[in-house]
C-alpha cells in the first residue's frame, strides 16, 4: 500500500504544516487549473517543479516521492496510451506537436496533480482538515462522518488482521484454490467486519445521543482557525501564479514546444 | 507437545518487540495458565502456537514439528483457538453451519460433519439453536457457539484467550467446570487470562509474563502468593491471599489462594484456641 | 451505588433509561414512570437529560470520536453551544480530575484501554453532570487499570459529589467504594440495601451474584460459629477484623 504512504499525515511540524488548509487547498486548486490549461511541456514542467521548495520546507520529501513512485504505474499507463493515440490520429494532438512530446506533457500534467494533492495530505492533519470543513459552513454531519472514518481505520485495519486470524486458525486458506473460490474465501472475513462495523455504529451512536448530539443548531468549537502572516504569503503566491498563468495562456504566442526547438 | 525455545519476536507494522528470548515447555494433558499484565506479551506467545505468528528469532515446535515448516490450516488441526471476541468468527447462516465450517476445511466427510456437528453442540448445550441464526443469540450463547465451533474438529490443544471478560459469577463457574472436564479428557488447555480470582479457584500451572518475558512459572498456588514475583508482573494477588498476606505476622501461611482453605485454616485456629481455654 | 445481577437481568436496560436512550433511541414500550434530576425521562430530548445524567459504556474504544484527547472531551461541550473559554475551562477541569492532562493531545488508538476509558470518564465530566452512571466500565481492562478507574469513580463521588451508578461483576474490586448495593434478576430488582447485608444475605449467595472473598470467608466462619467484629466486603476490612480476633 506504498501509494497511500505518499498522503498519509504525519505528526511533524513545519511553516507548512501550521498554514490554514483552505489557503493550502487553494494554493492545489490553483495548480490544478493551471496545469490543466497547458500542453505544453515547457510550462508543465516549471509547474512540477514549483511545489519542491515547499515540500523540503515541509521535510516530507521522502514521503512526497514515494506518492510519485506509486503514481508511476498509473503515469505509465497514460504515457503509452497518449503514445500511441497521438501516433494513430496525429489530427488530435493539439498544436501540432509530435505525439512524444505530448505524451510527456501529459504524464507530467497528471504528475503535477498528484503531487499537490500528496503534498496537502501530507502537511494537513486530519483534524486540521475537518476544522477547516466546519468553518466553511461544511454541515456538521459530513466533518463528523469524515473525522470519525480517519480515526476508525486503523481500528477496522487491525479488526480485519484479528478476523483473519481467527478464521485461518479454523483452516480457511486464503491462498488456495481458482480465482472464484477465492473470492468466496474472503465471505468468512467481510461478514464479521461488517458485523463489526454495524454494531460499532451503534454504540458510537449511543455515546453521541449521550453526549449532547443535536442539542443546538450551531455548534461552537474548542480551536478556531485563524489566517496568519503565511497564510496571506501563501495567498499571494497563488494570486499571482494564476494571474502569470492566464497571461501566459493567452497573450504568449506561440509558446516554444520542443518540438518547435528542434532542429528540422 | 509445545515446546517454546528462546523466541524472540517484534511486530512488524509497530516495531515493538513482544517476545523477548522466551522459552516454555508445555506437556501433553497439561492445564497452563498464560498470565501477566495487558502487553505483556501473551496473546503474541499463545499465537506463535498455532502458527499464527511466527517468531523472528528461535523456534517453536508442536509435536515435534517446527511451525516454520508447515501450514497454518496443518497447525491448526492439532491447536484450536478459541479468540477472546465471538464475533470475529461468527459469519455463518446457523448455527450448524457455524460449527461445521472448521470440519469443512479440514475434508471431513458429510458423515463425520454431521457427528461431530451434533456432538459439539451437545456438548455446549446449544442443540435447541441448530437452526438458529448466530446473530441471533446472546452474548453468553455466541461465545459458546465460538467455542463449539473449535471443539468440534476435536483438536489436542485448546488455547482460549481471555474467556472470563464480560462474564458474570454464574458464566465464569460453568466455564471453569467445562475447562476442568476438558483437561481431565486429555486435552492439553491453555489459557491466556489476567483474571487472578479465576485462576485461584482452577489452580493450573502458572505461567507469568511481563514485558516479553516469562517471570515466573509454577503451581497457581505459588506464583500468585508470591508478592515479589507479582509485583514485577503488575499482578494483583486474590482477596484471600490478601487477606492472609495482611496475618503473615502472626503466623499464618501465606500461599493461601482458595476461600475453602482459608475458612479451614482460620476455624481450625479458632478451635484449638477455644480448646486451649 | 452498584447496580449488579447475572447477564441478562436487565441492568444495561436500566441504565439505557436513565439519560433517555430508552425511550428516545430504541423503540419499544416504555411503561411506568422515570425521573432523573427531576427531569421526566419521556418528556425530555436525550440532549436535555446529557446535562444531568452521564454515560459511560463498556468498551472505550466505541466512545472516542476525534482525534485528539482534546476534541473529545469537548465533543459534549461543543454540542451544547458553550462558549470557547468556558469549553477551555472544563476541558481542562475534566482532563485534571482524570489524571489525564498529559495525554491531552493524543490520538485515542495510541492510548491503552484504562487510558482511553479515563478519556471517555472526562469526556462525561466536562458535561458536569449530576449524576454519573457507568455501565461495565472495567470489562475490557485488567485488575489494575480496573482499580485505577474505580478510584478515579470514587473520587468523582466523595470529592465533586456527583451521584455514581456503576453496572459491575467484579465485586471484589469494587464493593468497598459503594454505600448502596442494588441486586437486578430477571428484570426486577430483587435487593436493595447496605453492601454489608446484601452480600451476606442468602438469597445473593442464591442469585450466583460474585459475592466478594472477604463476605465468603466470613461466611464460612460464621457458619461454624465464629464471630468477628463485622461485616467484610474487601481484603483490607477482612484482615482487620480477622486480627482483633486472633490477638485476643
Amino acid at each position: 500500500m506504498s501509494v497511500f504512504e505518499g498522503f498519509r499525515f504525519r505528526h511533524v511540524s513545519s511553516p507548512i504544516h501550521r498554514l490554514d488548509p483552505r489557503v493550502k487547498f487553494l494554493f492545489v486548486l490553483v495548480m490544478f487549473v493551471a496545469a490543466v490549461m497547458f500542453y505544453e511541456l515547457l510550462p508543465l514542467s516549471i509547474l512540477f517543479l514549483l511545489p519542491v521548495p515547499f515540500v523540503l520546507l515541509a521535510g516530507v520529501q521522502r514521503q512526497w516521492l514515494r506518492s510519485l513512485r506509486g503514481a508511476l504505474f498509473l503515469a505509465v499507463f497514460l504515457f503509452v496510451f497518449n503514445l500511441i493515440f497521438g501516433y494513430l490520429s496525429p489530427g488530435t494532438v493539439p498544436y501540432g506537436m509530435a505525439p512524444l512530446e505530448y505524451a510527456s506533457a501529459m504524464l507530467l500534467r497528471f504528475l503535477v496533480l498528484v503531487e499537490s494533492f500528496s503534498i496537502f495530505f501530507l502537511t494537513t492533519s486530519p483534524d486540521h482538515l475537518s476544522l477547516a470543513l466546519e468553518q466553511s459552513h461544511v454541515p456538521y454531519e459530513f466533518t463528523f462522518a469524515f473525522t470519525t472514518a480517519v480515526r476508525f481505520v486503523p481500528v477496522l485495519a487491525e479488526e480485519a488482521q484479528t478476523i483473519m486470524d481467527a478464521q485461518k486458525a479454523r483452516g480457511l486458506e486464503l491462498e488456495r484454490g481458482n480465482f472464484m473460490k477465492r473470492v468466496r474465501n474472503y465471505i468468512p472475513i467481510l461478514i464479521p467486519l461488517i458485523v463489526s462495523a454495524i454494531r460499532r455504529s451503534l454504540e458510537l451512536a449511543e455515546a453521541m445521543e449521550s453526549r449532547a448530539w443535536g442539542a443546538v443548531k450551531k455548534r461552537t468549537n474548542l480551536y478556531v482557525l485563524k489566517m496568519r502572516r503565511g497564510d496571506l504569503v501563501l495567498i499571494v503566491i497563488s494570486v499571482i501564479l494564476l494571474v502569470t498563468a492566464v497571461f501566459v495562456r493567452y497573450y504568449v504566442h506561440p509558446l516554444p514546444t520542443i518540438t518547435t526547438l528542434l532542429p528540422k | 507437545m509445545i515446546e517454546v525455545q528462546d523466541v524472540y519476536f517484534t511486530y512488524q507494522t509497530t516495531g515493538v518487540e513482544a517476545l523477548k528470548g522466551v522459552s516454555l515447555s508445555i506437556r501433553n494433558g497439561e492445564f497452563v495458565a498464560i498470565m501477566g499484565q495487558n502487553g505483556a506479551g501473551k496473546t503474541t506467545l499463545v499465537k506463535q502456537f498455532n502458527g499464527l505468528l511466527k517468531p523472528n528469532k528461535g523456534n517453536v515446535l508442536i509435536d515435534r514439528v517446527n511451525t516454520r515448516n508447515i501450514s497454518i490450516a496443518q497447525l491448526a488441526r492439532k491447536v484450536g483457538f478459541v479468540f477472546q471476541n465471538p464475533d470475529h468468527q461468527l459469519f455463518s447462516e446457523t448455527v450448524e453451519d457455524e460449527v461445521a465450517f472448521a470440519l469443512k476445511n479440514f475434508g471431513f466427510n458429510e458423515e463425520t460433519i454431521e457427528k461431530r456437528v451434533t456432538w459439539a453442540l451437545n456438548l455446549l448445550d446449544l442443540t435447541e439453536y441448530r437452526k438458529t441464526s448466530p446473530f441471533m443469540l446472546s452474548g453468553g450463547e455466541r461465545k459458546r457457539v465460538a467455542l463449539a465451533s473449535v471443539l468440534a474438529w476435536d483438536p489436542e490443544v485448546v488455547i482460549l484467550d481471555e474467556p472470563t471478560i464480560g462474564q458474570d459469577h454464574q458464566q465464569k463457574e460453568t466455564l471453569r467446570q467445562f475447562i476442568i472436564q476438558l483437561n481431565s479428557q486429555g486435552k492439553t488447555v491453555v489459557i491466556v487470562t489476567h483474571d487472578v480470582e479465576f485462576v485461584a479457584e482452577c489452580n493450573p500451572r502458572v505461567t507469568l509474563m511481563s514485558e516479553g518475558q516469562i517471570v515466573a512459572d509454577g503451581r497457581a498456588r505459588q506464583i500468585l502468593t508470591n508478592s515479589d514475583v507479582a509485583l514485577k508482573a503488575f499482578v494483583v494477588p486474590p482477596q484471600i491471599t490478601q487477606i492472609f498476606q495482611g496475618l503473615a505476622d502472626l503466623g499464618f501461611p501465606a500461599d493461601v489462594i482458595d476461600v475453602s482453605e482459608a475458612g479451614k485454616i482460620l476455624i481450625e485456629h479458632f478451635q484449638a484456641e477455644r480448646n486451649k481455654r | 451505588m452498584i447496580l449488579t445481577g447475572p447477564s441478562g437481568c436487565g441492568k444495561t436496560t436500566l441504565c439505557r433509561c436513565f439519560n433517555g436512550l430508552i425511550p428516545h433511541f430504541y423503540n419499544g414500550q416504555l411503561d411506568g414512570e422515570l425521573s432523573v434530576a427531576g427531569l421526566k425521562v419521556n418528556e425530555h430530548a436525550i440532549y436535555e437529560m446529557a446535562q444531568k445524567v452521564g454515560l459511560v459504556f463498556q468498551n472505550p474504544e466505541n466512545q472516542l470520536f476525534a482525534l485528539s484527547v482534546e476534541k473529545d472531551v469537548a465533543f459534549g461541550l461543543e454540542n451544547l453551544g458553550v462558549s470557547r473559554d468556558e469549553i477551555r475551562k472544563r476541558v481542562d477541569l475534566a482532563l485534571q480530575t482524570t489524571e489525564i492532562t498529559e495525554l491531552r493531545e493524543r490520538a485515542p488508538h495510541e492510548l491503552s484501554g484504562g487510558q482511553q476509558q479515563r478519556v471517555a470518564i472526562a469526556c462525561v465530566l466536562a458535561m458536569q453532570p449530576d449524576i454519573m452512571v457507568f455501565d461495565e466500565p472495567t470489562s475490557f481492562l485488567d485488575p489494575l487499570g480496573a482499580k485505577k478507574i474505580f478510584e478515579v469513580i470514587n473520587e468523582l463521588n466523595k470529592k465533586l459529589e456527583i451521584t455514581v451508578i456503576l453496572v459491575e461483576h467484579r465485586l471484589d474490586l469494587a464493593s468497598k467504594y459503594a454505600d448502596r448495593v442494588v441486586i437486578m434478576n430477571n428484570g426486577k430488582i430483587i435487593l436493595d440495601g447496605k453492601p454489608r447485608e446484601i452480600f451476606s444475605s442468602e438469597e445473593a449467595r442464591l442469585m450466583g451474584v460474585g459475592i466478594p472473598k472477604a463476605t465468603l470467608l466470613w461466611q464460612t466462619l460464621q457458619e461454624k460459629g465464629f464471630q468477628l467484629k463485622g461485616i467484610p466486603t474487601s481484603s483490607e476490612e477482612a484482615t482487620h477484623f480477622l486480627r482483633e480476633v486472633l490477638k485476643k
